[in-house]
Order: C-alpha cells, then sequence, then structure tokens
C-alpha cells in the first residue's frame, strides 16, 4: 500500500493510484525515450499534468477574464474576434528609395503596419560618410542620415493613417524627430499619428550591445520621449520594452520575462521621478517578446507577462487605470532559431512559432523569412513569412475562440512557474538597487551569457535536438536558396545624398540648432524640441548624436 | 611538441553588437585549455591586429553577423602578414554566404564556421592546424 502524506487532496490520491495501477506496469514494459524532458530553456517538463498542479491557483483571482484583471487570458474582451493582430513585417536594407518600395510591395499584400530596420551606422548614431562606416552601409538595414532620407524612405506612405516601428534605440530621439518633421511636411498632425518607437535602452545595455552614452543620460533621452509624447503625440507609443533581443542573446524563456518587465519597472520608476503622471505616460508603453520553439513554453510567457505588468503596476505604482495596467506586446518569432541548414525546414519552425504567439495573445506580429539565418530576405521569402500569418489567421480556426489553451493542466502550472521565477528575479533585482545598479554589475548579462553557453553544449551533447544539425542532416543539400545581396553601390548612392543636403542646408542654422541641443542637453531641460529643430535644418544624425556625445560622454562596457 | 597552450583572440569587427556567438566560442576555447582574450565590441581591422601583435596569439577569432565581412576580414589578415605575423590563423565565424567562401579563403582566412558549427569542432581545428612553436 503506497504511503499517503495526511494533507493528499482528492486528485492526489487519485494520481497516485493512476501511477500505481496504471503507469508503473506500462514503464515496466516500456520503458521513456529519456530520462527527462525539458524545455528549450532546459526547464524540465513532467509526464502529466493534472488537477494537483493548478490547485493553488483561483479562477477569478488568477486567470480571470479577457480584458479584465490581471489580464491572464488576454487585454480585449473580444480577443481576435474583434481585431486581428496588426501583422507588421520588419523590413528595410539598402537605400530608402528601396526600402520604400519594399514597404509598398508588403503593403499591397495585405500587410497591415509597417516596421523599419536602420542599418548599423544609423543605430550606431554614424553617418554613411563616417570611416566607422564603411562595409556597412545598408547591410542590415536601411540607411538613414538625415532628413533628406527619410522624407525619401517615407514617400507616398501617408502617416496619418499607417503605423510605423522603427526599431532604433540609442539615437531613438533622433529619429523620432525625423519622423514627426517628415509626417508634418506631409500635414499630418502629430496628435493623429501613431506608431511605436523601440527606444529600450536598457536591453541594448543587456543584450543587443548598440549603445552610445552611459547609462543614465541614455534613459533621461528615453524619458524625454515619454514626456514629449505624452504632450504631442499621445496616440504615439514611444517605447516598446524589448525582450526579444534578451531572448536572442541567450535567455531562457523565465529570464526573457523576468528582465524585461524589470526593465519596464524602471522606465516607470524614471518616468514617475521626472514627475511624469503614470496613468498618462504607461499606457503608451508598448512590449516586444520572442516566440521561441518550445510551444507551451512561449504561450505561458506572454499569459504570464500580462498578470505580471498588471499585478507590479497596482501593487508597486498603485494605478487601477485599466490602460495602464493591460500589457500590449509585438512578438517576432526567433531568429535565432532558424538554420542555414535545409533553410526551408525554417518556414515550418516560423508558422509554430507564430501560432505561439497568436495563442499567447500577441497584439502585432513579425514573422521571419526561411531565408534569415543566411541574409536579408528576398522578396519571395518576405511574401512566404506574411502569409503564414494569413493562413493562421484565415483558416486554423485558432482565432475563434479567446485563449482557447486556458484551463488546461499543464499551460496554467507552466504560467505559474514563469511568474514565479520573474518574481524571483525582480528580488534580486530591486536588492541591488534596481534595473539600472544590476547592469553596471553585469548581472543579466551574466546570467544571459552562462544560459547561452548551457544551451550550446546541450545542443553539442545532442540533448537538445535541431533538426537539420544535430540530427537528420544532409551531406548533400538540394538546391541552394537565392539570397539578397547588397553592394557597395549603396554606400556610394548614400555618399551622394549627403553631399548635397550638406551643401544645399543653411549651416549657420545647423551650428545654431546643435547649440541649442548641447544647452538643452548641459540644462537637463527636455532635448526634444532642441532635437526636431536640429532635424528640420537638416543636421544629419552624426552631427546630432556627437552634440550629444560631447555632453554626455560615452558607455563603456564592464569587461568580459 | 610544446606545452605552450593555443592563444587565441576572439574579435568582434564593425558596429554589430551581437556577442552571443563571441562570447559562447570564447568560453568553449578557454574549457577546453586555450588562453583567450576577447577584444570587446566595435573594434577596427586595425586594433584587432595590433591586439593580435601584442597578445603573440597563435589565432584569431572573427565573429561576424553584420554582412561586412567582404571588407573586414581580408583586411585583418593583410594587417596581420604586414606586421609579420604568417602564421596566424584567422577564423571566420558568423552569417557568411556560401558564395562568400571560396574568395574568402583566397584572401587568407583559413576558415570560415557557419552557423551550426559545434565548438568542437573549431577547438579540433585549431589543434590541428596551430603551428606548434617553442
Amino acid at each position: 500500500m503506497p504511503e499517503l502524506k495526511e494533507s493528499s487532496s482528492p486528485a492526489e490520491i487519485e494520481q497516485e493510484r493512476w501511477e500505481q495501477q496504471t503507469l508503473k506496469p506500462a514503464l515496466e514494459k516500456h520503458p521513456e525515450r529519456k530520462k527527462a524532458f525539458k524545455t528549450v530553456s532546459l526547464d524540465d517538463v513532467e509526464r502529466l499534468y493534472t488537477p494537483a498542479d493548478v490547485a493553488d491557483l483561483d479562477f477569478a483571482r488568477d486567470i480571470s477574464f479577457p480584458g479584465e484583471f490581471p489580464y491572464t487570458r488576454g487585454i480585449h474582451p473580444t480577443g481576435y474576434r474583434g481585431k486581428l493582430w496588426t501583422m507588421r513585417q520588419f523590413a528595410g536594407f539598402s537605400t530608402p528609395e528601396e526600402t520604400n518600395a519594399r514597404f509598398k510591395y508588403l503593403m499591397r499584400q495585405g500587410q497591415t503596419g509597417l516596421s523599419v530596420a536602420y542599418d548599423l551606422p544609423t543605430l550606431m548614431g554614424y553617418d554613411a560618410d563616417s570611416p566607422l562606416s564603411e562595409g556597412e552601409v545598408g547591410k542590415c538595414g536601411v540607411a538613414v542620415s538625415s532628413l533628406a532620407d527619410m522624407e525619401v524612405l517615407f514617400d507616398g506612405i501617408p502617416l496619418e493613417q499607417v503605423t510605423v516601428s522603427q526599431t532604433i534605440n540609442a539615437p531613438a530621439s533622433v529619429l523620432l524627430a525625423m519622423y514627426l518633421v517628415v509626417a508634418e511636411k506631409q500635414g499630418a498632425r502629430w496628435d493623429k499619428i501613431s506608431g511605436t518607437l523601440q527606444n529600450d535602452i536598457l536591453k541594448e545595455y543587456i543584450a543587443q550591445k548598440e549603445w552610445i552614452y552611459p547609462i543614465k543620460p541614455a534613459m533621461k533621452l528615453v524619458i524625454d520621449t515619454f514626456g514629449f509624447c505624452t504632450e504631442h503625440v499621445p496616440r504615439y507609443n514611444p517605447i516598446s520594452v524589448s525582450g526579444y533581443h534578451i531572448r536572442e542573446a541567450g535567455a531562457t524563456a523565465a529570464q526573457e520575462l523576468a528582465f524585461t518587465l524589470r526593465d519596464g519597472i524602471e522606465y516607470v520608476a524614471w518616468g514617475v521621478e521626472a514627475g511624469l503622471d503614470v496613468d498618462r505616460f504607461v499606457p503608451r508603453m508598448s512590449f516586444f517578446f520572442n516566440a521561441h520553439n518550445d510551444f507551451f513554453e512561449e504561450i505561458a510567457k506572454y499569459r504570464a507577462a500580462r498578470r505580471i505588468w498588471a499585478r507590479e503596476m497596482k501593487n508597486r505604482f498603485g494605478s487601477n487605470y485599466e490602460r495602464t495596467l493591460q500589457l500590449r506586446f509585438h512578438t517576432q518569432t526567433a531568429g535565432v532559431s532558424l538554420t542555414v541548414q535545409q533553410p526551408l525546414n525554417n518556414i515550418v519552425r516560423v508558422a509554430i512559432q507564430a501560432l505561439a504567439g497568436v495563442l499567447g495573445g500577441t497584439q502585432s506580429l513579425h514573422t521571419d523569412a526561411y531565408d534569415e539565418a543566411l541574409a536579408l530576405p528576398t522578396d519571395r521569402a518576405a511574401l512566404i513569412a506574411l502569409r503564414t500569418q494569413q493562413i493562421i489567421a484565415e483558416e486554423t480556426g485558432v482565432v475563434n475562440t479567446i485563449d482557447p489553451l486556458g484551463g488546461s493542466y499543464y499551460l496554467e502550472s507552466l504560467t505559474e512557474k514563469m511568474e514565479q521565477e520573474a518574481l524571483e528575479y525582480f528580488r534580486k533585482i530591486d536588492a541591488m538597487g534596481g534595473m539600472v545598479a544590476a547592469i553596471e554589475k553585469g548581472f543579466p548579462q551574466r546570467e544571459i551569457q552562462d544560459s547561452a553557453y548551457h544551451y550550446q553544449k546541450a545542443v553539442e551533447r545532442g540533448d537538445q535536438v535541431i533538426v537539420g544539425v544535430n540530427k537528420y542532416t544532409m551531406t548533400d543539400e538540394p538546391s541552394e536558396v537565392p539570397i539578397l545581396v547588397i553592394d557597395e553601390s549603396v554606400r556610394t548612392h548614400q555618399l551622394e545624398r549627403l553631399e548635397q543636403t550638406r551643401t544645399r542646408r543653411d549651416t549657420g542654422a545647423v551650428a545654431n540648432a546643435l547649440e541649442k541641443l548641447r544647452l538643452a542637453a548641459q540644462k537637463n531641460e527636455n532635448t526634444m524640441p532642441a532635437t526636431i529643430d536640429a532635424v528640420r535644418v537638416y543636421a544629419t544624425l552624426e552631427e546630432i548624436c556627437s552634440a550629444l556625445r560631447e555632453i554626455y560622454g560615452i558607455y563603456e562596457e564592464p569587461a568580459f | 611538441m610544446s606545452n605552450r597552450k593555443i592563444r587565441v583572440l576572439v574579435a568582434k569587427p564593425g558596429l554589430d553588437g551581437h556577442d552571443r556567438g563571441a562570447k559562447v566560442i570564447a568560453r568553449a576555447l578557454r574549457d577546453a585549455g586555450m588562453e583567450v582574450i576577447y577584444t570587446g565590441l566595435r573594434q577596427t581591422p586595425e586594433m584587432i591586429a595590433a591586439a593580435a601583435l601584442q597578445e603573440d596569439v597563435d589565432a584569431v577569432g572573427v565573429s561576424i553577423l553584420s554582412g561586412a565581412h567582404n571588407t573586414l576580414c581580408p583586411r585583418i589578415v593583410q594587417l596581420l602578414r604586414e606586421k609579420g605575423m604568417d602564421n596566424c590563423l584567422v577564423l571566420v565565424g558568423g552569417i557568411v554566404p556560401q558564395e562568400d567562401l571560396p574568395k574568402l579563403k583566397e584572401q587568407g582566412i583559413a576558415e570560415v564556421f557557419l552557423p551550426g558549427t559545434s565548438t568542437e569542432d573549431i577547438v579540433k581545428f585549431l589543434q590541428a592546424n596551430v603551428k606548434p612553436r617553442d
């Protein structure tokens, strides 16, 4: 007779009976395929989840209804029955002319929002003619050095109607200024335009590593955009707090969740410190998560994210305003999961990852193109990626009911586990004095590096299977896929426009505007108005960033 | 056979900040008993070659995912040769299209490791190809 604890619930007693009567003889006859079953984050997964695993959850308190606190099941009372997610494919390469053409092509194919990828010089605040930009112009995104490039990039795209997301961080306030001036020139009203600026500098220090200034002045620039947008561009999301890059750098799902939300809390705290009203700026904060290979782990992560954010905004900042409590997020499938080997398999990976994002209730989605482990996507690959989303939306039926996996013993138990792991990280980071202090100590960076290393080792041992890489490999792979090649003519083209811009502009006005920006930075004023004025007279990105570098200095990474 | 440990400089040239690969490789090579120096981010070819000379390394592992490999990698080889480091191997790891591989090899890159490569293969390559010295 098996020993039973006195406190065992009927569900536990019943499970114990099943294990003895049914499971044990089966295991004796046919042992399981391996000793431990793990998620892609290398967390153990139990054989079976039962009511006993969710016994501590309270439906009203922890799960509740869509559109109601704590929003575990989604922020919209109608889910996707009211409105589908925005299909927002990240695109940008070569010249502003080429990217403008790709944008228009994607919109003709039914894409519902735009998302700009900038090249590395732009991300780092250098112009196309900087010696540091050599070999990099237009390679990883579109090259933008001044307002003149931005005007071409959005030519014929009505910014009052289309929402545009911009992936830009260290120089985000400058690109926002360019965007606002282009909108103004089109006759669009700032209080009518919407869109998103990534502007998440904390994750740059943690994972993506495209920084310019030291952390504290960089945080101040972020808060400047919050203040400015709250007053003048109220429908715009001035930040997309991003776990995507944290995950790509090697974090586990729980680390992605914890560090991203703790970053979000840090921005709110800094905003409050600067005198902003929580219920005016937090509703315009958005989030951005990865959709990796482990299907249930990802869905649990999104559900936990909503629940944690709602609770933290209530408990830490005393908000009761629903739009402050509701976490809205964009999702992108995991670039890091795509393989060079047998690249067409990536179409399947992307479809399954995208499905997790949808079942997790994402507000917008980017599906990676199958050729992204090789180069930037071709038109054909980008189209298949968009069609993948349209197939999920229109053919699979998963959009017909809200949070269809809610109530699954496994998923609810995993959602709860994710929340607890994130809260444990919050306690550690709070004890260090917050996220800025934790980053200065190198804490999240080290945690991520360790996870990346353990994952690599698990792949090399064969514990984590990657089809086509460490199992089902082929020595003679079928035909290669065509790839997009960006040559150095892009740089020549961009240098010509930059030279024309420098010749045509009023140099006195540029010098004045840059001086005013330096003064605003020195006096600790909001830098946005002076940035906009500098952009308007065609000061270049590098000139503006250099003016700020003079005042703020540059960041030095802690030693590895 | 010398007892000198293999010394490797792991380098990140260009503006890209994606350092997951560089750091995983650095740690794997250290675990395999090599001495590893990591340059940190955003190094010019000149800075990388100077560090390679100063640290007297046997190999330079260049991690690059930005598409700038054709400009930056041959330049590193050229600068190393100018400094007389004729035996210093230059390995490249990252996102490099197949059609660029022959040209990179012609320009003196010892090997290009594409995504999906096992760190053990890189360790074995270094052990087999680094020239022993006293």
